[in-house]
């Protein structure tokens, strides 16, 4: 990528920072022993290994033996998923989860309709957060599990975990799972004793650490199958050999994250209004589907008919990168499962354009972004006539 | 003193021209190849030329790779998938007692959901043999899984008997050659398997990352479900700078192959002088017509296994007693059983070397010396 682009997709995927980089390639230069040998190479490795997961453990609260490491978001998502299904099926084969999770949560809860198991999927209000009366109403005694994410991915919408996790805990024995790929660095994610999720989610490449990392967390000990069989390590949860300069990693770029989270907040918060206030001048002509309830590094709007795709190819040829609502689904022709659920005008669910900022997002950005924005929509205005 | 790392049958340093293509890779393509912007598209040509790249090793086409996140996964997902895949034809799989932990677990794991599985017995030399194969086949068997080369001793398997036996039977055919690929020359036509597996982290690439090649056409439902990624096959943002990565690691080891093989065979005969020279006892295993360069499993009578690798460690010698996966635990090994017998004495007093990059005759001369000086100590 040419080093002026302005990189506004940062909820797609981030550039790894260079401390981060520094890292993975230091553990990789030193440490590259396979962490579960016993000789000492193997055992400064899985010291390395061990000390990332205190750390990341630190961060949300919980014991270093419950941060297990994947190969990222999606693959901890099927975990949780496949994972407490299967080990709690005796229990009940009720599930509940919202309709606008990520890919990764809804197609395995699909899967597991298709074995058998009723799903249930929460609505939303147009700023894309669900009731808690509709979950009061659904939880039920054979519920096994609760998937909600915290942050979602097209719009900013932030869902109330802790609320949601009483009602759950209070009514049924169901684990609680938390998709917080979107949130984790940018707005605290914790486990709260009993008050909490019992699982969360986090990935690497969402955070500048690297693509291919991602961990699932537990509260406490659960009974949760593991997904990846085979040499039984990260304590028997998930086989495979661990990618110990990924794992480092990730706990660099999530000590980085929280160290800045303030301070970026504020940042993104002044962006995010200063575009809102932006957006409004464009009147009737655009649709924020982001409320400012919302996470505030995503801003999500829609231009009345107009496709999505005409604005993104009209913005990168000035060097601006944004996305249509997500990246797993922009090469889709349908509209995104988000979009519908948000139930937003028919004149404005082809034309939504998300911009997400990140650790390298700086306030000259913006303002490229909204001269560039205006220009656009002046000729596209002109060529209406 | 130097320390001398043995142990490239567990994972292997990643190769400097890896790295600086990696670096190179998270510096300039890092968007997200679902992206239909110019990042996007970036990204997308890298993956796709990094594909390019890990087919031709296998003389496979791109479209037949899929990337998951190690051999492991990649495992689990040939014959998860599979299983789940063609379970309506048939619930018989074949497999054998030396496989790597991926593939024996992903199997116990379908006993258990009522599939049947056979696992056949090997040799003392650690092969399987093809009439055991056709013996087990029954009209039922929906999926045969046998490792390409051993891990743990380094028995290469009839894999290419095995595909031509398969020829008439519909069973898929799947081999696990983690430890082969990039060692030995691999292609999948000639071999007439359905679904291999191969890893990036024991070749000097990356870890976290490897493929499954599954030929066009074979019946497979996938194992991480979400995004269309890997043509629906493979959910999760795709990993580029480790496809580039474990691509050009796969590249460089296929160019040294004829070189690597022969410094490999030198190390062994290097070792065996010098445990000759000493006056040692000691018997090498695995077998010895059909062997992966890069393993040399011996067994030294009267040494015992914890302490000896103890031993070893201290005077800076890193080897393995067998695989890494099993979880720093130092059970008898399941290859050495199913050789052996489970009283062997050979299962207390074997270790095995495993050769790779940045290691040449002195080093290995030296690691050779270190250890008859602790055997002559210890027996």
């Amino acid at each position: 990528m040419n080093s002026n682009t302005i990189y506004l997709d940062n909820s797609a995927t981030t550039k790894p920072l260079p401390e981060v980089m520094q890292t993975f390639l230091q553990v990789n230069e030193l440490y590259y022993a396979n962490p579960a040998s016993i000789h000492e190479a193997g055992v400064e490795a899985n010291a390395l290994l061990m000390r990332a997961r205190e750390q990341i453990a630190n961060i949300v609260r919980t014991e270093a033996k419950d941060v297990i490491f994947t190969a990222g978001g999606t693959e901890s998502n099927n975990f949780a998923i496949f994972g407490t299904a299967q080990a709690n099926v005796h229990k009940g084969k009720h599930i509940i989860t919202t309709k606008i999770e990520h890919p990764s949560v809804l197609e395995a809860v699909k899967i597991l309709a298709q074995q058998g198991f009723e799903v249930d999927y929460l609505s939303v209000n147009e700023a894309g957060v669900i009731s808690l009366d509709e979950l009061r109403s659904k939880v039920r005694k054979d519920t096994i599990l609760v998937s909600i994410m915290h942050v979602n991915n097209e719009m900013g919408a932030i869902q109330p975990i802790q609320d949601a996790a009483k009602i759950i805990h209070e009514q049924s024995r169901a684990i609680f799972h938390v998709d917080a790929v979107q949130s984790f660095g940018k707005i605290p994610v914790q486990f709260n004793d009993q008050n909490g999720p019992d699982l969360i989610t986090i990935s690497g490449h969402k955070i500048h650490a690297l693509k291919g990392s991602g961990a699932l967390i537990f509260r406490k000990k659960l009974t949760i199958a593991p997904y990846i069989v085979g040499g039984g390590q990260e304590f028997g949860l998930r086989s495979g050999t661990v990618a110990v300069p990924q794992a480092v990693a990730l706990a660099k770029a999530s000590r980085i994250a929280v160290e800045a989270m303030a301070e970026k907040t504020l940042q993104y918060e002044k962006w995010y209004k200063d575009l809102h206030l932006f957006l409004r001048n464009f009147g009737s002509n655009i649709h924020l589907l982001s409320s400012e309830a919302g996470a505030a590094h995503i801003i999500s709007f829609s231009v009345k008919e107009l496709k999505g795709e005409i604005l993104i190819n009209a913005l990168q040829k000035h060097g601006i990168i944004v996305s249509t609502s997500s990246a797993c689904s922009s090469k889709q022709t349908t509209t995104s499962h988000v979009v519908e659920a948000l139930n937003i005008a028919p004149s404005f669910k082809k034309g939504v354009l998300r911009l997400s900022f990140g650790a390298q997002t700086i306030d000259a950005h913006i303002e490229q972004f909204k001269t560039i924005f205006s220009d656009i929509m002046c000729d596209l205005k002109g060529e209406n006539k | 003193m130097t320390t001398i790392y043995l142990d490239h049958a567990a994972t292997t340093p990643m190769l400097k021209e890896v790295l600086v293509e990696m670096t190179a890779a998270m510096e300039t393509v890092y968007g997200n190849a679902s992206s239909i912007h110019t990042a996007g598209r970036e990204a997308r040509k890298a993956l796709d030329e990094a594909r390019a790249i890990l087919a031709k090793q296998l003389g496979a086409t791109a479209n037949d790779i899929i990337l998951t996140s190690g051999g492991t996964e990649a495992d689990n997902m040939a014959i998860f998938g599979v299983a789940y895949a063609r379970k309506h034809e048939g619930k018989h799989i074949i497999t054998t007692e030396i496989e790597h932990h991926a593939v024996l677990h992903a199997c116990e794991k379908l006993e258990r959901q009522g599939f049947k599985v056979t696992y056949l017995p090997v040799d003392e030399t650690g092969r399987v043999a093809v009439s055991a194969v056709e013996k087990a086949l029954t009209a039922d068997t929906i999926l045969v899984t046998v490792m390409y080369g051993n891990n743990e001793v380094g028995t290469l398997q009839p894999i290419e008997e095995i595909g031509e036996l398969l020829k008439h039977h519909p069973a898929t055919f799947h081999t696990d050659a983690v430890q082969a690929f990039g060692l030995e020359k691999i292609e999948v036509e000639k071999l007439q398997v359905d679904l291999l597996s191969a890893s990036s982290h024991k070749i000097g690439g990356p870890k976290g990352i490897g493929l499954l090649y599954a030929k066009a056409g074979t019946k497979m439902d996938s194992l991480i479900y979400g995004g269309s990624q890997e043509k629906k096959r493979r959910a999760g943002t795709e990993n580029i700078p480790a496809a580039v990565g474990f691509a050009k690691a796969a590249q460089l080891m296929a160019e040294a192959q004829p070189k690597t093989r022969k410094a490999y065979e030198q190390y062994k005969a290097i070792l065996i002088e010098e445990f000759t020279q000493a006056g040692i006892e000691f018997t090498v295993n695995g077998n010895e017509e059909h062997m992966l360069p890069h393993v040399f499993n011996v067994t030294l009578p009267g040494t015992d296994v914890e302490s000896f690798l103890v031993n070893l460690d201290m005077a800076g010698v890193f080897v393995s007693s067998g695989s890494a996966c099993t979880a720093g635990s130092i059970d008898p090994s399941h290859v050495l059983v199913a050789m052996y017998g489970k009283d062997s004495a050979a299962l207390r007093s074997s270790i095995r070397f495993s050769f790779g990059q940045g290691l040449n005759e002195e080093l290995v001369r030296d690691a050779g010396k270190r250890t008859v000086n602790i055997v002559k100590r210890l027996t």
